[in-house]
């Protein structure tokens, strides 16, 4: 596997890509949401860093998993913190790391239980190997492709650092 | 773990039905009773039903957990708020639910109510929510269910409501904080048949509550009340003195056999909870009711509908509960077999 740049790098690399393709996409007032945990952390960053002045969102997707049947609940749920009304909006969905597209399907699926946005645009910190949905990142940190028995992880808040076991 | 100091025996029901709702790992199989459950699972419950309000709060009210489970509301005794709740609560988790009218089922063709189980069973459901006049009932079906179904007692007898107590502790913690070792809550009325104040008082005492006191006439006060850890009072203001809450109870005439009242006038006289004897509670004080409410008999309307009271608050987070125990009772992952295990 390629070594893993320092999130607060690819932070950097983030901010500048989604402002140009917000630019591109004519997107001026979007909506972030960040997926509980790691996603959370790091759609705090970038809010900060792009002066989005609709308040940042979270997402837990756990009542959306589509393991419950094998894993059962939770016992860590957050509330999801969407404002009611996504109708129209553009969302910028970001997580920490893509990999299978199971985690993304489900936040999708709770986004349009608040509505039908005018649009998704996905940003991720580590696109890697392992792939099990059509799904795929509009704008990503690095790409890698570990050991299918390799995990990444994002710890923090602070400071952010991937581990990898 | 289970903690076994809290209760050897039930004394209602005669044996500790507190143990069967737990599986090898303890965690609910059952919701039965909240006796000898601890605080962790009770703050477990709350947190997840912190998240299902805000499922509620969205334009589509329903999440897919469930999907594919088959709950049956299986009631033996009237009830319209609890069987709703229990019944919106399961399609917002997208289970099918089943309203099973005892009165006009064949029980009342003579059908006994183990044939009447194991008929349902057949129908492959996975919960069954029990409502029983007796004392017991739920925790005698759980003992005789296939091992996939779950069973949640939603009140048997004068013994446990225990999700009427989760929406309560739900609704103590929303207005007063996570801390209840700094309350003082009042519990007023007739606690000699109430199911709801058994099970409040074992919840506010596993969350460490600080003051818990029960307030009613002598021949509405179990005996044995004192050996739960609360304190007893005869006298409404003498009672609510400083409290932070202040829950009512309902005056059950259709449990009352014999003299326990000279007459609902005088009960009110002396325990109806008017605006002039609120004064006495702390002036942040919530005023809350498991309902039906008695307007008039127990507490004044312009109590029950004025700014302290969160009655209607209680109905609605009694549905965001009630998918907290109903997920985690459906969502636990199976247990291994004994060939898999080894």
């Amino acid at each position: 596997m390629d070594e893993i740049a320092k999130p607060d790098q690819l932070l950097e690399k983030l901010a500048d890509d989604l402002k140009q393709l917000l630019v591109e996409r004519e997107i001026d007032d979007p909506l972030m949401v960040g997926i509980h945990t790691g996603g959370a952390w790091i759609a705090s960053s970038l809010h900060a860093k792009l002066s989005i002045s609709q308040p940042l969102a979270t997402l837990d997707i756990s009542f959306y998993r589509d393991d419950f049947s094998r894993i059962g609940m939770n016992p860590r749920v957050k509330p999801s913190s969407l404002p009611p009304q996504v109708e129209d909006k553009h969302i910028i969905l970001i997580d920490d790391v893509l990999q299978t597209g199971r985690t993304i399907r489900a936040a999708m699926n709770e986004i349009f239980d608040y509505g039908r946005p005018a649009s998704i645009t996905l940003v991720c910190l580590v696109d890697r190997s392992g792939r099990e949905l059509p799904i795929q990142a509009d704008v990503i940190g690095q790409h890698l492709r570990p050991g299918t028995d390799q995990h990444i992880k994002l710890s923090g808040p602070e400071p952010l650092e991937f581990v990898i076991t | 773990m289970v903690n076994k100091s809290t209760s050897p025996t039930d004394p209602l029901i005669g044996n500790d039905s507190w143990n069967i709702q737990l599986d090898s790992k303890g965690r609910l199989k059952h919701f039965l009773t909240i006796e000898g459950l601890g605080s962790e699972i009770l703050t477990n419950i709350l947190d997840t039903a912190e998240s299902f309000a805000n499922v509620n709060e969205q334009r589509v009210k329903k999440v897919p957990l469930l999907r594919g489970k088959t709950i049956v509301n299986l009631f033996f005794e009237a009830s319209t708020r609890t069987r709703t709740t229990f019944e919106l609560a399961a399609k917002r988790l997208s289970a099918d639910i089943l309203n099973i009218n005892i009165s006009t089922s064949a029980t009342s063709k003579g059908e006994s109510l183990l044939d009447t189980l194991q008929n349902l069973q057949a129908m492959l459901c996975d919960m069954f929510i029990v409502r029983h006049c007796d004392s017991g009932a739920a925790h005698f079906i759980a003992g005789n269910v296939a091992p996939h179904i779950s069973v949640i007692n939603a009140g048997d007898g004068r013994h446990a409501h225990p999700t009427q107590a989760m929406l309560d502790m739900f609704t103590i913690r929303r207005n007063k904080g996570r801390d209840f070792g700094k309350l003082r809550v009042a519990i007023v009325g007739d606690l000699l048949h109430s199911r709801v104040a058994r099970s409040q008082i074992h919840a506010l005492n596993i969350l460490n509550t600080g003051d818990v006191r029960v307030i009613a006439p002598k021949t509405l006060i179990p005996t044995d009340i004192e050996d739960m850890g609360v304190s007893v009072f005869n006298d409404l203001e003498a009672g609510i003195k400083d409290a932070d809450v202040i829950i009512m109870l309902r005056l059950q005439r259709e449990r009352m056999q014999g003299a326990f009242l000279p007459s609902e006038h005088e009960y009110y006289s002396q325990y109806g909870l008017s605006e002039e004897r609120l004064l006495a509670a702390r002036d942040d004080a919530i005023v809350m009711h498991p309902g039906p409410i008695n307007r008039g008999v127990e507490i004044e309307s312009s109590v029950a509908d004025g700014a302290r009271s969160v009655i209607l608050d209680q109905v609605t987070y009694g549905i965001s509960v009630r998918m907290a125990i109903m997920s985690m009772v459906l969502g636990r992952e199976p247990e291994l077999t004994e060939t898999e295990a080894s």
